[in-house]
């Protein structure tokens, strides 16, 4: 069971731009407001659009169960692969060990006032990514269990 | 002056809307109403100076709990009473 053309082409469309701004504020998130909750509930949004529109057979196919369960399990061991690197590094829990090391988001701070660096902050970017993905994945998730419950009900 | 037009645009907004949701019969129309109250207080966090918050209330409560509405909604009867 699908919605109508009109609704199904609207969605087609969306769905690009809904995932290129939920990771623009993914990618931004320690320059503008917002972070990996926003950004991934962004994303996960988009994809809610499309799987709304369509029937459970259609979607299946691209937006997998098993990739989004993945993606939930690889944003949470990155963040806690993230913190534990700081403690094999001989530092503390959490600790920003990449802030101001001249490697991945490593720069300083531009002084005086400025539209913002993105390569800076350290680990905050890495830490965003991991929850961006994760939140994605699990909103997602939830959404397509529901869908297969709605068939598996329709068919008996 | 012009601020205080549009918080008080907003909030009649939102009364109306969450009035709506009570007097349709429609459970798609009413979901959407639902909706329209979610987008209308995320843009009063917005006004409030809070876009963090707005992000967030438009992305699951504009979003992805209207999504979740629909697919409920199709799995049972469209209108409220039942029977159909």
């Amino acid at each position: 069971m699908r919605m109508s053309k009109l609704v199904r082409t609207g969605a087609d469309l969306l769905y690009p731009f809904a995932l290129i701004f939920g990771l623009y504020i993914i990618l931004h998130g320690h320059l503008t407001p917002g972070g990996g909750f926003q950004g991934g509930a962004v994303v996960a949004t988009g994809a809610a659009i499309v799987i709304v529109a369509w029937a459970y057979e259609d979607v299946a196919g691209m937006i997998r169960k098993v990739t989004m369960k993945a993606q939930e399990s690889a944003g949470l061991l990155l963040f806690i692969g993230t913190a534990a690197l700081a403690l094999g590094l001989g530092y503390a829990f959490f600790t920003n060990v990449l802030a101001n090391s001249g490697s991945l988001f490593g720069l300083s701070v531009p002084f005086g006032p400025n539209p913002g660096e993105l390569n800076t902050a350290g680990v905050i970017p890495i830490m965003n990514i991991a929850v961006g993905i994760e939140v994605w994945g699990g909103l997602t998730v939830i959404l397509l269990y529901l869908l297969s419950g709605l068939k598996k009900e329709e068919g008996s | 002056m012009i601020e205080m037009l549009v918080h008080l645009l907003v909030i009649a907004g939102l009364i109306a809307s969450a009035l709506l949701v009570y007097w349709f019969r429609d459970l798609l129309a009413a979901t959407l109403s639902a909706g329209i109250f979610s987008f209308l207080i995320s843009l009063e966090f917005y006004i409030l100076q809070a876009p963090d918050v707005a992000i967030s209330q438009a992305a699951i409560g504009a979003g992805l709990t209207t999504a979740i509405f629909i697919v409920a909604i199709r799995a049972t009867n469209r209108y409220e009473g039942g029977g159909s």
